[in-house]
């Protein structure tokens, strides 16, 4: 398998008020092949969505100091100015957020705003770029439904709102998507259809994912090999049923505890549902 | 005359919030046109909390369940329906009545970060209802908000941190002190936990449970993780639609469920066990 992504030696620090500097993480390494997801597990707050930012190129300079090498497609990021890296944003790599309402503007038709981000990378007139939205839509099971396409946000619910901002993400067929806490905001009964998607799409593009989340249950849906992060730093990494059966961290096996409620789901006779 | 607080005789066998047949409807008119819609929040919810315990409300999103602690919580007026606490029905007080009693009860939300003023110091955060309610001086309310820094499991010499200076566990925590700080006897949770990871969500349920054991507080719980609620809830209420469709002690609710949503809800729990046997199916 090809190797898409090549981070090395990662650092990220923000700047503070004076001369105060944080560091976000420092020297992370990690790879991912074509058509590869690979999760990133841990505590809120210990940098994962930073990641997320420094591999689109979204921290600027004046917020903070990124060192290291992120290779993409054999190129280097790092170096690259914003207007390559304006190209490679949606088109290459493309990030799906954790709160899809921040994400949309709410004075937009949703199928106005996925045939804007089509525009941005293709030169094509609007009427295609529309009708390639309604495409892109359809393809995340929101479809046959011209209601829908000129809807505005507010008026959608929330597991369809995530998979609005999905379809965004996925209109300029990127090779690699970084999903952030994708299910995060969701109900149960939507988060495992939003999670089946998912896994469907992956199957069908062969895309590669970064899959950031916490919770335990969407890294078992989705993911092949993941890596646990504390304190700007990774602990472990692995295939993700190892680290689940066998963690050798003591992070690892807090993140992934086995709780007396998911005992309960064991016990719970699943006959009884029709 | 200063308006009175609740009188505080905490009977244990009678509730200390009594929602009977309460509705909440909004209505929206289409732009440009005189055509008025109305959209039913809730319906004819009636509910029960006891004294020292924890009712979950669970359900999935759109079920109503918000707008229920909205207006429960004072922060919205429901369209009929009585809200009773420690037996005063609190629709039937003005305005001026009603500012004592809002200490009494307290909500948390779903995202600190929005909850939490971020130029304000930890400090004043937690000061800030005392200040609201003319309690103590400054350097009293200084006091009791360290004191509660302390009680919640926060550093108090982080007194001045801003609450992006603390992670999202942590500030979870700080609005958990400021909540205390007026000492109610009915806290609100809004899907307090659901931005956490599972350690942070654990550690927030032990810190919960302390305290309601502590001061024999009441929490109304709402979260669409029934992990979770089992693991934390005496009762739970399933909202559906609007309305509330079953509602009984935890261990009936996950032993014996009735209602068909109550069934789907349960299904859709599911172990990271199961997930990965069906995956390499």
């Amino acid at each position: 398998m090809q190797v898409l992504l090549r981070v090395t030696d990662l650092s990220v620090s923000y700047r503070g008020a004076g001369s105060n500097q944080r560091h976000a993480f420092e020297n992370i390494s990690f790879e991912i092949a074509e058509g590869e997801v690979l999760g990133l597990m841990g505590e809120s707050g210990c940098g994962k969505t930073s990641i997320a930012l420094a591999l689109l190129g979204l921290l600027s300079q004046d917020q903070a100091q990124v060192a290291g090498s992120i290779q993409f497609r054999g190129e280097e990021l790092l170096s690259k100015d914003r207007n390559s890296l304006g190209a490679i944003r949606g088109a290459g790599i493309s990030l799906v957020f954790q709160e899809p309402e921040l994400a949309l503007s709410p004075v937009m038709k949703i199928r106005d705003q996925v045939a804007e981000v089509i525009h941005a990378h293709n030169d094509w007139k609007w009427q295609r770029c529309r009708a390639e939205a309604e495409l892109a839509l359809a393809r995340v099971g929101l479809a046959d439904s011209p209601r829908i396409f000129s809807a505005y946000p507010h008026q959608l619910s929330g597991g369809q709102r995530q998979r609005v901002v999905l379809a965004q993400a996925l209109a300029c067929n990127p090779a690699l998507l970084i999903a952030d806490e994708p299910a995060a905001s969701l109900d149960a009964r939507s988060q495992s259809e939003l999670l089946a998607l998912l896994r469907e799409l992956q199957r069908e593009l062969r895309i590669s994912i970064l899959l950031i989340s916490h919770a335990p249950e969407v890294q078992a849906s989705l993911a092949g090999r993941a890596m646990v992060m504390a304190n700007g730093r990774i602990v472990e990494q692995g295939p993700f049923e190892q680290l689940y059966r066998n963690p050798s961290h003591a992070f690892t096996r807090a993140m992934l505890r086995t709780s007396a409620a998911a005992r309960v789901a064991e016990n719970l006779d699943f006959e009884m549902v029709t | 005359m200063k308006p009175e607080r609740l009188h505080s005789n905490s009977n244990q066998f009678e509730p200390l919030l009594r929602v009977s047949g309460l509705c909440k409807q909004y209505v929206q008119r289409r732009p440009f046109s005189r055509q008025k819609i109305v959209v039913n929040a809730f319906q004819d919810v009636s509910l029960a909390l006891f004294p020292g315990t924890t009712l979950a409300l669970v359900g999935e999103s759109g079920a109503g369940k918000s707008s229920l602690a909205r207006c429960i919580a004072l922060l919205e007026r429901p369209s009929t329906g009585k809200i009773e606490l420690a037996g005063e029905n609190l629709l039937a007080l003005d305005r001026h009545q009603l500012f004592p009693i809002r200490r009494e009860v307290q909500m948390i939300f779903q995202d600190p970060s929005s909850a939490l003023n971020p130029r304000l110091t930890a400090c004043e955060i937690i000061a800030e209802p005392l200040l609201i309610q003319s309690e103590g001086t400054k350097s009293l309310r200084r006091a009791r908000a360290l004191q509660l820094m302390e009680q919640v499991g926060l550093d108090p010499a982080w007194e001045r941190k801003t609450p992006l200076e603390f992670s999202g566990g942590q500030r979870q925590r700080l609005a958990i002190a400021r909540a205390l700080a007026l000492g109610p006897r009915l806290l609100i949770l809004d899907e307090a936990l659901s931005n956490l990871d599972a350690a942070n969500q654990a550690l927030i349920l032990k810190l919960l449970a302390d305290l309601q054991a502590a001061h024999s507080l009441s929490f109304l719980h709402i979260s669409h993780d029934l992990r979770l609620v089992s693991e934390f809830a005496d009762h739970v209420a399933v909202m559906y639609q609007g309305r509330i469709v079953e509602s009984k002690s935890t261990r009936k609710l996950f032993a014996s469920p009735e209602h068909s949503n109550t069934k789907e809800l349960l299904a859709s729990v599911r172990s990271v066990d199961s997930i990965l046997l069906e995956r390499s199916a």
